[in-house]
């Protein structure tokens, strides 16, 4: 009653409340916005329900002679990995004698947990995926996310059972990398001229002397501390050379299917 | 205020608080448009202004404040941002609705386009006001256009959606009507 005879207090009083929130300590910010967060796991947890009943109701449809065919294609598929398998595995005691023997020590491969994405950032002004993993699942801050084709993110916010990941390209996601043939060492940054897509993102800072050609490949170059080193990041597709020539840009094209991400694996320390 | 009044505005509170919050579940979730166009429309808006033109002051303050923090929950926004630009479009035309014929689906177009296309760049302003860098490019011109477009197309749709929840879940007033069967004049031979 009192808020419509005076018509301006509620202007007040909001004013007020958005400043207090906007001001808050960023560790209870974190945890406010976490907990107004974990409002919506029970629409997220119905939805993955309605969408597996789906899934299993569509695979029910699906005919003898299709999943024949499909189990057969899978073994030929699955025995010529074996066969990759045991070479790999013959490449990786070599490279581990050879690193005991010039006394180089190197990175232990790193647990992963397959993450399934549960929603997209709703504002358009950021790149960042909602997944179902939390603190629960022993997921830290910072953890690298990654897909089979390339890298995807990092785990920004984590909840006690839903994290956020902010995505290549996002202004949170800086990444150093490097060019995998010249070993040239740039800044990813998100390439603002074409939020569209989330296919292409910019890398700064690539010294002028660099001998850059379109579709040498990007992989993560380890500095830094949070990316593990030679993760693949993508393909350069163009380059310019920028401040009269002080160093050079170039854009690459994401390998991780970015618009298409249904699960992610989660790199765990 | 009555016991009975009070239920119906707790109600009222409750519903638009559940609009508020499936919502911005919904702008999460749904990403048809984003696939499609490249934009994620922005939903609260048209539910504030739905507010700011029938509901009371707490009431739009309450959407405001609750649909803010629920959107920001779940972005990567600073929690609080979303609450003041929602507001301040609601309390604009909360201000001025006595001048405003909210039947009228011309006014629900125009309302629904300052709404829409008013939300995201104060959102925007108080982002750069508090240091943060999001991605804005010349695409962003398109995304803010898509915004608008679709939020405008969708306002009457919302005022149908809501009306009818509204009068599904409410009581109505009831119809005084100036027929009285005893005042009747009755025809033929009795």
């Amino acid at each position: 009653m009192m808020l419509n005879r005076q018509p301006y207090l509620p202007l007040g009083l909001m004013l007020l409340i958005s400043l207090a929130l906007l001001k808050l300590p960023a560790r209870t910010a974190l945890q406010a916005k976490l907990a107004v967060g974990s409002l919506f796991l029970p629409l997220f947890a119905l939805t993955a329900s309605a969408q597996e009943l789906g899934d299993k109701a569509g695979s029910l449809m699906v005919s003898h002679t299709e999943l024949a065919r499909q189990l057969d294609t899978l073994r030929r598929e699955n025995e010529a990995l074996k066969l990759r398998l045991r070479e790999a595995q013959g490449i990786l005691l070599e490279n581990q004698r050879l690193r005991t023997a010039l006394q180089v020590r190197g990175e232990n491969p790193r647990p992963m947990r397959l993450a399934r994405v549960t929603g997209r950032d709703p504002a358009n002004w950021w790149r960042s995926i909602r997944i179902n993993l939390g603190l629960r699942d022993g997921i830290p801050t910072n953890a690298p996310v990654v897909t089979p084709e390339g890298l995807v993110g990092r785990v920004a916010e984590v909840g006690y059972d839903h994290a956020r990941v902010v995505l290549l390209g996002d202004p949170d996601c800086g990444v150093s990398v490097l060019i995998q043939e010249t070993r040239d060492h740039g800044v990813i940054s998100p390439d603002s001229a074409n939020p569209i897509d989330n296919i292409l993102v910019e890398i700064r800072f690539l010294s002028r002397n660099s001998t850059l050609r379109a579709g040498q490949r990007v992989v993560t170059s380890g500095l830094g501390g949070i990316f593990p080193k030679d993760i693949l990041i993508g393909q350069v597709v163009d380059f310019h050379s920028v401040d009269f020539g002080l160093y050079n840009e170039a854009r690459v094209r994401v390998a991780a299917p970015l618009n298409a991400l249904e699960e992610v694996w989660v790199l765990t320390p | 205020m009555g016991a009975d009044a009070m239920s119906r505005l707790l109600l009222n509170h409750s519903l638009v608080m559940l609009a508020a919050y499936l919502l911005a579940f919904l702008q999460a979730k749904v990403t048809f448009f984003r696939d499609l166009v490249g934009a994620q429309p922005d939903l609260l808006p048209g539910l504030v202004l739905y507010v700011s033109l029938t509901g009371g002051g707490a009431q739009l303050m309450l959407v405001s404040l609750f649909g803010g923090l629920c959107l920001d929950s779940l972005s990567s926004n600073p929690l609080g941002i979303s609450v003041l630009p929602l507001f301040l479009v609601g309390f604009l035309i909360r201000h001025n609705r006595h001048l405003l014929l909210r039947e009228s689906l011309q006014t629900q177009w125009l309302l629904g386009a300052a709404a829409h296309a008013g939300v995201p760049l104060l959102t925007l302003v108080l982002l750069w006001l508090n240091h943060r860098t999001p991605l804005v490019g010349l695409f962003t011109l398109w995304q803010w256009v898509v915004m608008t477009l679709i939020g405008t197309a969708m306002t009457p749709v919302w005022f149908q959606v809501f009306d009818r929840l509204s009068g599904a879940l409410n009581y109505q007033d009831e119809q005084s009507i100036s027929f009285r069967p005893d005042r009747s004049i009755k025809r033929g031979r009795v």
